[in-house]
């Protein structure tokens, strides 16, 4: 394929992933607004992919190590920290546990 | 793997965050949400760790142990409180990650003749420059929350010029990258430039206005990481980051309207660094008094009501009451009184804030009502407690033209037949601006730390 009709195809799905976006987001409750910025912040812990493709490339210089191990390390932090916090937040969101009321 | 294999399993990943944000819809399945998604991410690592340009992986390894175990015990050790923080912070890394990913991408191509095509050489200057001011304006807004800086607006003279200066130099080191600059040094005077604005961006920005800023950042973060999708020509990318720059901006501007105020005044306006101009002040205060009330009468106002609603704000996370303000409810609607909660939209530093710290204390999440439907029941409500909230429930912003924060739509706890303003002192809040809820006939206040004097309101229900 080529490089102009892959970059058409990205643009392509790139406009359609923010109208996807707002369109799945606007159903979320004000309630769960916390949730839904940290499950994002999660979500754009996706990085970690780009971070690994930079570090594990065999031949490259120092720089580049160093670069992309502490990208791997930022990302890391991101994805496995946003997903726990997301997990912490949501099971505390419960209807009643028990009826103090008859 | 081949790249045909490893772009469906990718789009597997894409499927799972999109149904993550899905069930966030509901918040019965809103959990189950989150770990599709986690399981969306490990197939996105697992399949990358196979790409064929991978060769070395100890760099990876050794990373991902460091910063998942950073992560892990970050999230499960910080307090409901401290969440607000906790965002900025995990949000301030990605973006620093995207910015990284920029750097050794364009230390890589940019010797190699044609190696940077304009388009990719965009992107990486778009995801440098949004990662940078991401990454920093996270660290500022992270120690602006945990107090490690000062949280009202800082300023300073020429301010304004000084960032749009700056801002102008990193666009230009930008467009000339993306028009095929190779030179190195221009790449790490962006990255610094660029992060040295996200700082100065943030700085000015008052504690209240937190949650348009950290929704902001987030959406800043998702943008970063979609560029990066660019310069690496990865769909899972793309589409992630910007599922994720749609939600930030969504958030800004529901925070936005929520204050009723435009986004460019909420981050150049340096909100609350000033005191309001003594005219809007005198407006207000048409000479009544403020009357304060003791545990006890506040204990009886509250035991024998119909209808009680509560109203938390920031200083309720800040005295960490939330699980004496559950306490308080259980026992009222042990004695009948019905009760529930008034969330204003922007209550605290995040959106959201004061439902997670009310479903922390097992606060059923019925009984949290939104603007709307709280204002519907404030006429038909016997008491209106509020706790640390200020300018959420000030009526200037209803009837002050000359106030500050005239127009924003507000919790009409007026309406109710008695109000209860549960307060340290009678400072003005974090916007600067004085209150007239609080002389109104029908108010009387209770000072003091707002989880003693709820701890004590609760022995005194008890008593009754």
């Amino acid at each position: 394929m080529s490089h102009g009709l892959l970059l058409t195809f990205e643009v392509t799905i790139l406009v359609l992933a923010i109208f996807l976006g707002f369109e799945v987001i606007s159903k979320v409750p004000t309630l769960l607004h916390t949730p839904l910025m940290s499950g994002t912040n999660a979500i754009h812990g996706i990085v970690i992919v780009g971070a690994m493709l930079v570090a594990g490339l065999g031949d490259k210089d120092t720089l580049t190590t160093i670069i992309g191990f502490v990208a791997v390390v930022l990302a890391s932090a991101n994805v496995v920290g946003g997903f726990v916090v997301t997990d912490r937040m949501l099971e505390m969101f419960k209807k009643r546990e028990k009826k103090p009321e008859p | 793997m081949s790249r045909e294999v490893t772009n469906l399993l990718y789009l597997v990943t894409i499927v799972t965050f999109i149904l993550a944000l899905r069930f966030l819809s509901n918040p019965a399945t809103a959990r189950r949400g989150n770990q599709i998604g986690a399981a969306g991410m490990l197939v996105a690592i697992v399949v990358t760790f196979l790409q064929k340009s991978i060769d070395s992986y100890w760099e990876i390894i050794l990373g991902m142990v460091v910063g998942g175990t950073f992560g892990a015990v970050a999230a499960r050790k910080v307090r409901m409180t401290a969440m607000p923080q906790m965002v900025a912070l995990f949000n301030g890394v990605g973006g620093g990650a995207a910015a990284l990913i920029s750097l050794a991408e364009f230390h890589r191509l940019a010797p190699e003749p044609g190696g940077l095509q304009a388009d990719i050489s965009t992107a990486i200057m778009l995801s440098a420059i949004i990662g940078s001011i991401s990454f920093s304006g996270s660290m500022v807004a992270f120690a602006k929350l945990q107090e490690l800086i000062r949280g009202r607006p800082i300023v300073f003279p020429f301010q304004k010029t000084v960032n749009a200066l700056l801002f102008g130099a990193v666009l230009a080191a930008g467009i000339a990258i993306a028009a095929g600059s190779e030179q190195q040094w221009l790449m790490w005077a962006l990255l610094a430039g660029a992060s040295l604005f996200g700082v100065l961006f943030v700085l000015p920005i008052g504690g209240a206005d937190m949650p348009v800023v950290i929704s902001l950042l987030n959406a800043f973060t998702g943008l970063a990481a979609a560029a990066t999708g660019f310069e690496l020509e990865n769909n899972v990318l793309i589409v992630s980051g910007m599922l994720v720059g749609a939600s930030g901006t969504f958030l800004t501007i529901m925070m936005g309207k929520a204050m009723n105020r435009s986004i460019a005044n909420v981050l150049f306006g340096a909100f609350g660094q000033i005191a309001p101009s003594a005219a809007a002040a005198s407006a207000s205060s048409n000479g009544g008094q403020v009357r304060s009330a003791t545990t006890d009468d506040v204990a009886v106002m509250l035991g024998y009501a119909h209808k009680v609603v509560f109203v938390p704000g920031y200083g309720m996370a800040v005295a960490q009451a939330q699980h004496d303000v559950h306490t308080l409810a259980n026992l009222l609607e042990s004695r009948g009184v019905e009760v529930s909660y008034a969330i204003h939209p922007v209550a605290g530093r995040m959106p959201g804030h004061m439902n997670v710290l009310l479903a922390e204390a097992n606060v059923p999440y019925p009984q949290l009502k939104e603007m709307e439907d709280a204002n519907e029941e404030f006429p038909r409500t016997d008491v209106a407690l509020v706790i640390g909230a200020n300018d959420v429930v000030n009526p200037d912003a209803r009837n002050n033209a000359g106030s500050p924060i005239y127009g924003m739509p507000i919790l009409n706890v007026d309406d109710a037949q008695a109000v209860v303003v549960l307060k340290r002192s009678m400072s003005p809040g974090f916007a600067g601006i004085e209150n007239p809820l609080f002389l109104n006939p029908k108010t009387v206040m209770l000072f003091g730390d707002a989880k003693d004097s709820i701890e004590k309101l609760s022995a005194a229900v008890k008593g009754l």
